[in-house]
Formats: C-alpha cells, sequence, structure tokens
C-alpha cells in the first residue's frame, strides 16, 4: 500500500518539491493543503503581475491539470490549523482531519509587520500572494496616493507596480541607503537616483510611527514629526518563515525549522522545505534555494538518501523594468579586495569582492549583463588569479559563441529551476527547441527569476539549427521597454497619449527617439483613433512638408502612380513662379519637388495647388512608381499604370514604422524598379508576381516573392496584408528590407498570404478602420491645429534693430 | 542707454505645451519654448549649422535641433550633445504678465 503524503503549503517550494518526488517510482498517495485558494504560480513574478507586464493566468505555474494528472489531491482554500504528531495527523481550519505517513511542511513565510499603531485601518495592505497584488490592482488607480513602507527588493518592486499604476508612489525607508541587505551604501546610492529618475519618491533614514486615519488611511506619521498623506499603505518590511505548525509537531524550531543537509528535521516523518527552512543557521527568501532543496529532499523522502544540500549563494536581482540591479554573495570588504567600476553619468556601478583569488561577492547597479559570469565563478568558487586584469571588463570574445561553449556541460545556466547547459542542449537536440518560449515549455529553464534569459538565448543561437530570435532592443533610455512588449502594454492598458506612456511607463519626459516612434504606435493601434500629440512629433508631421537645411521645406504634391495631365503641370508651374520657389525638381519617385519653401507660405501653397499631400516628408506611405504598362507599351503585359494608381489610392495617407515606397511594372523588364522596393506588383504573361522588402538605398536588396495570383485585384489584396502586417509588426524605423529580412519571408507568408482566413481578415479590417479614418494632412492648412502652427509669432511690442 | 527691457511677446496659448515659436525682435531671432511649468527663450538658431531650435523636439529641458539632432539645454543655452561641447546659445529671461510671455532683452 502506497505511503499517504502530506503537503501543508501549496506554493513554489512545495510543489517544486513535488514534482521532484513524482520522478522517482510513485509510493505515495498525495495530498496537497494550500491556505490560497489558487493553484500553484511563481510569487517571484507578482511584481510583474502588478506592473501589468503579465496576466495573473501567466504566472501559474502548476495548472489544475498537473494535479489531476499526477494523482494529487489539491485542498486548496483549507488551512491546516493543527497537526498531531503522534496520532499522524492534520487538522483544516474547516474542520477536517487528514492522516498521514508522512508530513511535509512548505508553509514558506509571511510578511512581517513592524510594530505600528494603525497598521489594522482599512487600506494597509501586504505585498505577498496573488489576492494581495489583486487587492492592490483593485485600489491603485491615476493619483491614488500609496506609501511602500520598507525600501528592500519587494518594497521597491510594489512601488515601480503602484506608479505604474498611476499611483503617487512614496517609499519610507529605516536604513540610510536602499536595498541594504544586497547593495553596499554606493550601491544603494546609485538605485536611489534610478527610482528617483521614475518619479518615485524616496524618504531614507525614516521609520513610520502611525497610520493615521478615521477607519481608511489617511496618512502616515514618520519618525521625523512629518506627515504624508496617503490612500494605500503597502507593508513591505521583510519576511518571516511561518513556523508555528513545526512547533506544535514537536520540531526544533530556531527562526525557521531546523533541517541538516538531506533536509532531515528532528523528527523522522515530518520534513520541511523553502523558505519556512533554516539550514546551517540561514533562512533563505529567494527562489533558487527552494528547487536544490526540493532535489535533495525528493531523495531523502523516497528512501535514496544520498544527495545533501549544502547551501545556496544569496543571489538577489531586482525585477524592474528599466533599473538592473544585482548582487550575489558576500560583498563586504572585511578581509576581501574590492574591484570597482562606477559611471556616475551612466548610473553603472559595478564591484566585485575578491578573497584568496576567488570571488567572493558582486554587486551591479545599472548593467547587470555580466551577472551570469560572476555567479558561475560564485559556484564554482574558480581561481581567478590568472583574469585578475579582466574581471571588469573581459577582453573581447573571438566569436560571439565563445561565453557558451567555455561552459561545461554541467555548469548551471538557470539557477532558479537547476537546468544545466547539458540539459538544454539535450531538450533542443531530442524535442526540437527552437525559441525562448519553447525552451521555457519543455525545461522549464528561464521561468523563475529570468536573468539567466539571455544566456539561454546564447545557447539557442549557438545550438538550435532554426534559432528564432525573441528578445529586442529597448527604445531608449527614457523609455525602457523593447516595442513588442510595448505595443502589447499600450493595446492591453488602452494607453491612447504619448504623455500618458511616459508619465506612466517611462521618465515622463520623452526624447525624439521614444516621441515620434509613441506617437506612430498609438495611431496605428488605435487605427487613428488616439490623442494625437503634435509635441510629439518631428517637425516635419508638424507642418506636412519636409525640412531642409536652412530651414525652409520641401512640397511634394501626390501624382499617383506618376500619371499627370498639362493641367496639373500648369497649375504647379504658377505656384513656382507665385511664391518664386528656388527650385523645381522632378525626383527619382516620378513626382515634382518644389524646394526652398519658407513655413508660412506653405498653406498657400496648398491651396492654390489644390492636389492631395504627396507625404514626401512623413514615415508612410510614399508613392507608387509605374511604367507605361499595356496602354502603349509594346512589352507590356498587365496595365501596371492602373494598378500603381489603384495601389496609391489604397494605400496613401496612412503612417508606416519607416516609409513605403512601391512600383508596379507590365512586365519583367522591370522599368519602374518594383524588384528593389517595399511594394512592387511585377506583370507577367497571366498575372502578378508580388513582392516584398526590396531596397535600393544605403544597401540593394531584392525583394523577396510574396505570392503568385492571377487578378491585379487579387495582387492588390495580397500586397494589403503584408503593407498591414509590417505596420503591426516591424519596429519604427525599420523598413521593409529589414523587417523581412529579420523575419524571415517563409513566416511574413505564413502570416499574411497564406495565413487562416480569419487572421487575413483581422490584417485587412484594421487596415480598412485606419483608412477610414485617414485624411489629407494638407486639409489643415485651411483649418491650422492652433494658431502660429505655419505663422511666426509676431510680438505685441516693436522692438528697433 | 544701457540696461535691460522686458518685451511684451505673445500670450501663453499662442505657444502649444512642449513646442516652440520663433519671433523675431530687432536684428534677434527667439525661440520660446513652453515646458508647462514655465517658458524658455534662447536664440533661435542651432550652434551646429543653424537649424531652427523652435522646431525641435522638446525632451524634458532640452530641445533637439530639427536638422541634425544637436541637444541644447533650454535653461543654460549649453550643448549637451556632442557631449563636452562649449559652444552655447544665448539664452533670455522670461515670464508670464497677465497671460502674456515676457523676454527680457538687453538694451543697445
Amino acid at each position: 500500500m502506497k505511503q499517504r503524503l502530506v503537503v501543508v503549503g501549496n506554493g513554489m517550494a512545495g510543489m517544486a518539491c513535488v514534482e521532484q518526488i513524482l520522478k522517482y517510482a510513485p509510493r505515495f498517495d498525495i495530498t496537497v493543503f494550500g491556505d490560497e485558494t489558487h493553484v500553484n504560480y511563481n510569487r517571484v513574478l507578482l511584481s510583474s503581475v502588478l506592473a501589468g507586464e503579465k496576466a495573473a493566468d501567466d504566472i501559474i505555474v502548476n495548472p489544475l491539470e498537473w494535479y489531476r494528472k499526477n494523482e494529487i489531491t489539491l485542498r486548496a482554500g483549507v488551512r491546516i490549523v493543527d497537526v498531531d504528531p503522534d496520532a499522524r495527523t492534520v487538522t483544516g481550519d474547516e474542520g477536517s482531519v487528514t492522516g498521514y505517513d508522512v508530513l511535509l511542511l512548505a508553509t514558506g513565510s509571511s510578511a512581517w509587520f513592524p510594530k505600528i499603531e494603525g497598521l489594522d485601518k482599512d487600506g494597509v495592505l501586504a505585498f505577498r500572494t496573488l489576492d494581495d497584488t489583486r487587492e492592490l490592482l483593485r485600489r491603485a488607480g491615476p493619483q491614488t496616493k500609496a506609501v511602500v513602507i520598507g525600501g528592500g527588493l519587494l518594497g521597491l518592486e510594489a512601488a515601480r507596480g503602484l506608479q505604474v499604476r498611476g499611483c503617487r508612489v512614496t517609499v519610507v525607508h529605516l536604513m540610510p541607503t536602499l536595498m541594504e541587505r544586497q547593495l553596499d551604501p554606493d550601491g544603494g546610492h546609485y538605485l536611489l537616483g534610478k527610482m528617483e529618475d521614475l518619479g518615485i519618491k524616496v524618504l531614507l533614514g525614516r521609520t513610520t510611527t502611525a497610520v493615521l486615519g478615521n477607519g481608511h488611511v489617511e496618512g502616515v506619521a514618520l519618525s521625523d514629526d512629518s506627515c504624508l498623506e496617503a490612500d494605500l499603505v503597502v507593508v513591505a518590511a521583510g519576511i518571516r518563515p511561518n513556523v508555528e505548525l513545526a512547533y506544535k509537531a514537536g520540531l526544533h524550531v530556531n527562526r525557521g525549522v531546523v533541517v541538516n543537509d538531506y533536509m532531515e528535521t528532528s523528527s523522522p516523518s515530518v520534513y520541511a522545505v523553502g523558505e519556512c527552512v533554516e539550514h546551517r543557521g540561514v533562512c533563505y527568501g529567494l527562489v533558487a534555494p527552494l528547487f536544490e532543496q526540493g532535489k535533495v529532499l525528493a531523495a531523502t523522502i523516497t528512501g535514496n538518501r544520498g544527495p545533501t544540500y549544502t547551501g545556496t549563494v544569496q543571489a538577489a536581482k531586482l525585477k524592474i523594468m528599466g533599473v538592473d540591479v544585482f548582487s550575489a554573495g558576500d560583498w563586504s570588504e572585511q578581509h576581501s579586495e574590492p574591484v570597482r567600476f562606477e559611471d556616475r553619468a551612466l548610473g553603472v556601478y559595478k564591484k566585485l569582492t575578491v578573497r584568496d583569488g576567488k570571488l567572493a561577492g558582486v554587486i551591479l547597479v545599472g548593467d547587470t549583463s555580466d551577472s551570469h559570469r560572476y555567479m558561475e565563478w560564485l559556484r564554482t568558487q574558480a581561481d581567478l588569479t590568472s583574469q585578475r586584469r579582466h574581471l571588469l571588463f573581459p577582453p573581447p570574445a573571438a566569436d560571439a559563441g565563445l561565453d557558451v561553449a567555455e561552459m561545461a556541460d554541467s555548469a548551471t545556466v538557470c539557477g532558479c529551476v537547476g537546468v544545466t547547459k547539458g540539459a538544454i542542449i539535450q531538450a533542443i537536440h531530442e524535442r526540437g527547441v527552437n525559441t525562448l518560449s519553447q525552451l521555457k515549455e519543455c525545461t522549464r529553464a528561464s521561468t523563475g527569476c529570468g536573468s539567466c534569459s539571455s544566456m539561454c538565448q546564447d545557447l539557442l543561437r549557438a545550438v538550435a539549427p532554426e534559432f528564432e530570435e525573441e528578445a529586442k532592443k529597448v527604445i531608449c533610455g527614457c523609455l525602457p521597454f523593447a516595442e513588442d512588449r510595448l505595443r502589447d502594454i499600450l493595446r492591453s492598458q488602452r494607453l491612447k497619449s504619448v504623455y500618458e506612456v511616459l508619465e506612466i511607463y517611462g521618465n515622463g519626459q520623452g526624447c525624439e527617439i521614444c516621441k515620434p516612434a509613441l506617437s506612430y504606435m498609438l495611431d496605428m493601434l488605435w487605427c487613428g483613433d488616439h490623442e494625437e500629440d503634435r509635441s510629439a512629433r518631428f517637425i516635419n508631421d508638424r507642418v506636412h512638408a519636409n525640412i531642409q537645411k536652412d530651414g525652409t521645406f520641401s512640397v511634394i504634391p501626390r501624382i499617383r502612380g506618376g500619371v499627370t495631365s498639362a493641367a496639373e503641370l500648369r497649375k504647379i508651374a504658377d505656384v513656382a513662379d507665385k511664391y518664386r520657389v528656388p527650385m523645381v525638381k522632378i525626383t527619382g519617385s516620378q513626382r515634382i519637388d518644389l524646394l526652398g519653401v519658407k513655413k508660412e507660405d506653405l498653406p498657400r501653397i496648398w491651396a492654390d495647388l489644390d492636389m492631395p499631400s504627396g507625404q514626401a516628408y512623413t514615415k508612410g506611405v510614399r508613392m507608387v512608381k509605374t511604367c507605361i504598362g499595356t496602354d502603349f507599351c509594346r512589352f507590356g503585359t498587365q496595365d501596371s499604370t492602373s494598378a500603381g494608381v489603384e495601389l496609391e489610392r489604397r494605400f496613401e495617407q496612412l503612417y508606416t514604422p519607416h516609409k513605403v515606397k512601391m512600383a508596379a511594372v507590365g512586365c519583367p523588364r522591370n522599368c519602374a524598379e518594383a524588384t528593389v522596393k517595399d511594394i512592387g506588383l511585377v506583370g507577367q504573361e497571366g498575372g502578378w508576381q508580388v513582392v516584398v522588402g526590396g531596397a535600393a538605398g544605403k544597401s540593394v536588396r531584392k525583394a523577396d516573392l510574396l505570392t503568385t495570383v492571377e487578378s491585379t485585384e487579387q495582387a492588390l489584396e495580397a500586397a494589403e496584408l503584408f503593407f498591414q502586417y509590417y505596420r503591426e509588426n516591424a519596429n519604427y524605423l525599420e523598413r521593409t528590407y529589414d523587417f523581412v529580412e529579420r523575419t524571415g519571408i517563409e513566416k511574413v507568408r505564413k502570416d499574411t498570404v497564406y495565413a487562416p482566413e480569419p487572421v487575413r481578415q483581422g490584417l485587412r479590417d484594421r487596415f480598412a478602420k485606419s483608412k477610414a479614418r485617414a485624411v489629407d494632412p494638407w486639409l489643415e492648412g485651411r483649418q491650422p491645429r492652433t494658431a502660429a502652427q505655419f505663422v511666426p509669432i509676431q510680438a505685441l511690442q516693436k522692438v528697433l534693430a | 542707454m544701457n540696461g535691460r527691457q522686458w518685451v511684451q511677446i505673445t500670450s501663453c496659448e499662442n505657444i502649444p505645451l512642449r513646442e516652440g515659436r520663433a519671433v523675431t525682435l530687432g536684428d534677434r531671432e527667439i525661440a520660446i519654448f513652453n515646458l508647462g511649468d514655465r517658458f524658455l527663450a534662447t536664440d533661435n538658431r542651432c550652434p551646429h549649422r543653424g537649424g531652427p531650435l523652435c522646431d525641435g523636439i522638446v525632451a524634458g529641458g532640452s530641445v533637439v535641433c530639427p536638422l541634425h539632432a544637436w541637444k541644447v539645454k533650454l535653461d543654460t543655452g549649453a550643448v549637451e550633445r556632442p557631449a563636452a561641447h562649449d559652444k552655447c546659445v544665448a539664452t533670455y529671461a522670461t515670464r508670464i504678465d497677465n497671460g502674456v510671455v515676457m523676454i527680457e532683452l538687453p538694451n543697445r
């Protein structure tokens, strides 16, 4: 008969251990009690849920099916309140009594509440569980005043999360510097600067003496006799191991449940794992030790006693986007040699401590890209004598794969879950893993704190035959997010104005890089239904003309497909005369450019021309160059002129990540150079080839074939699918030729012309929605958005020269 | 007469939030920026190639020239980018009087 294993605690430590136990032959009937009503989730990522980067569902580690599949009885929402070690039973808070043969305590820890008057008021919360997080999300909103008590890892993550939700946040911290358990005073100081740059107020060296208010929180009183207004108080002052049951079970308990290297407690039938445990005098509050302990305990508990747990190098990483902080080991300078680097302007601080030629500790603020290397040195206690000159700045690797190649197969890549390089390579070979998400699913690597994701990427890049890049560069320092991530955030948070985004996710200011990028994204995402903010646009998009080196502008009217008329040319000539336009030029795009126009003349010139804007100044649809097709040409096989005019008419006035130049040619002689355009229609006997991603600029790239179709309408439709796909997925300022090359034409085809009908319909619908709202920007000449949009300010008072 | 004089320029709403506008005063061309909490004024020409600073994108307390992205600090006129540059644009004191932006000019 199987033994009954009762697990108290349905968190990461308990379930990681059960996962390991399940790897041995089934010998237990397992019952799991959890006082939370949820299945096991990744507590480390609660701050990501608070910050809106992840949904609650995204952080689930073991879904209900997992319990079912492994025949585990889950009693969620039942708190075990008593244990009887003689009768071998546990009692639930709903009155149930459950017998066990083996008891596993994985009770974790709880938020510690310092003795402060008024903590019982409504609006005082911890930040420890999914329910805490949900409650914070419910109460946090624009202008909510939040005070976070505690400037440690959790407090700062809570502060940023709340701020992202629009709260005005103040952190009150007892110690003179932030995160003093992980950072020395200098490191804490750098971190302080970064938090303040984000717009979070930090008060150091102060304690909270009372929470004020009548029933509900209204403020807090501080030790310096000042008061802060507050609608919400989050207590993140530390955690305490939950050891009450261990006492009742008669176990030896200090600060935590005392265990030996086999993870055994003082009782043969009761075990403990995770944050409630004290091993060699240390209670861990981080995720990596849980997994290591779980593995050892699984061996012991299943009768395979042998592996030992000898402690974990303490390492911590702050999970705030754009605030990189990493700390590990013993970084105190007593009996060790410090090695430092700092750059105040860049906000980078690095410190290593070396003892007996080995790395003892590390602090990284502002740049944590080397954290993995240092972690490995700490773990292996490698002799660094020969590398002393390269501790902070390794000599550049001869090839990019070297870092990975230098690692042994047994070296740990993911410290949280405990996945080695060998295990990852095996997954790549045997399970066909090609992307980081597949790797996560398959090995769980990089699902803990996520700090090894770049190492996992490097491994994939080096080993996987069809590696697909997933990580992308962040936009700029003002807004430290990759663009695809940012698009998700804007969409899910329904943000519609540039300043809203910068206030919540950025530094509140923005720059010439992120502002135009955000302006484009918002216009594209909301199909034109966004809050247009011209201050976030480049001058060209404020006045709808292209600024020249002398501050004058160029005017290019739309001449679709390059087809014009005598009357139109006469009109252009008249305008050139009337406004004394210094230069009239035929462009390379079959259009006419009026150069050297003064800003204040723009509205009148547009009115006199009475032609739509050619939008030659913007990141948008430029033109369709055409050949003369079948009307006059002896060789033409398709009416490229009409097709080009129609293509331009359909796409014009829409904005794109970068400019889009197109062409349509009537035969493969390619007179209008369609094969080096962003989108080209190449006529042939009986149909069209639609080609994309061509270039004839800084570099020359022949366009890839998207599809071959029979009718002009089909060609236009294929072009439309690609066009909208590019709008939605390219990074700002990424031309189609970079986008197609990065994405791969096979994937582009799969996602557009070969996509299932609902997907194609979605692209068409969003395209149509944007098109319906698009207008000729030159109409603004008749009704300027602001009084001085085009004309200079006339001073109210005269000043003599 | 040596000294300084305050000149009435235009009502505040003519300069949109976080944008700049140029005004010609005698032989000076001055850019005025609306930073929300204050107005700042500098010479309108970038010390690099004479680009119109009033047409630049405002980044915090600085403006980025539209021609070659030189970055000029609006309160001091110092060039922030390229770094370590000793070139500077002239700045002018401003104040708001009855909803009108005023600039202080040196007399000549």
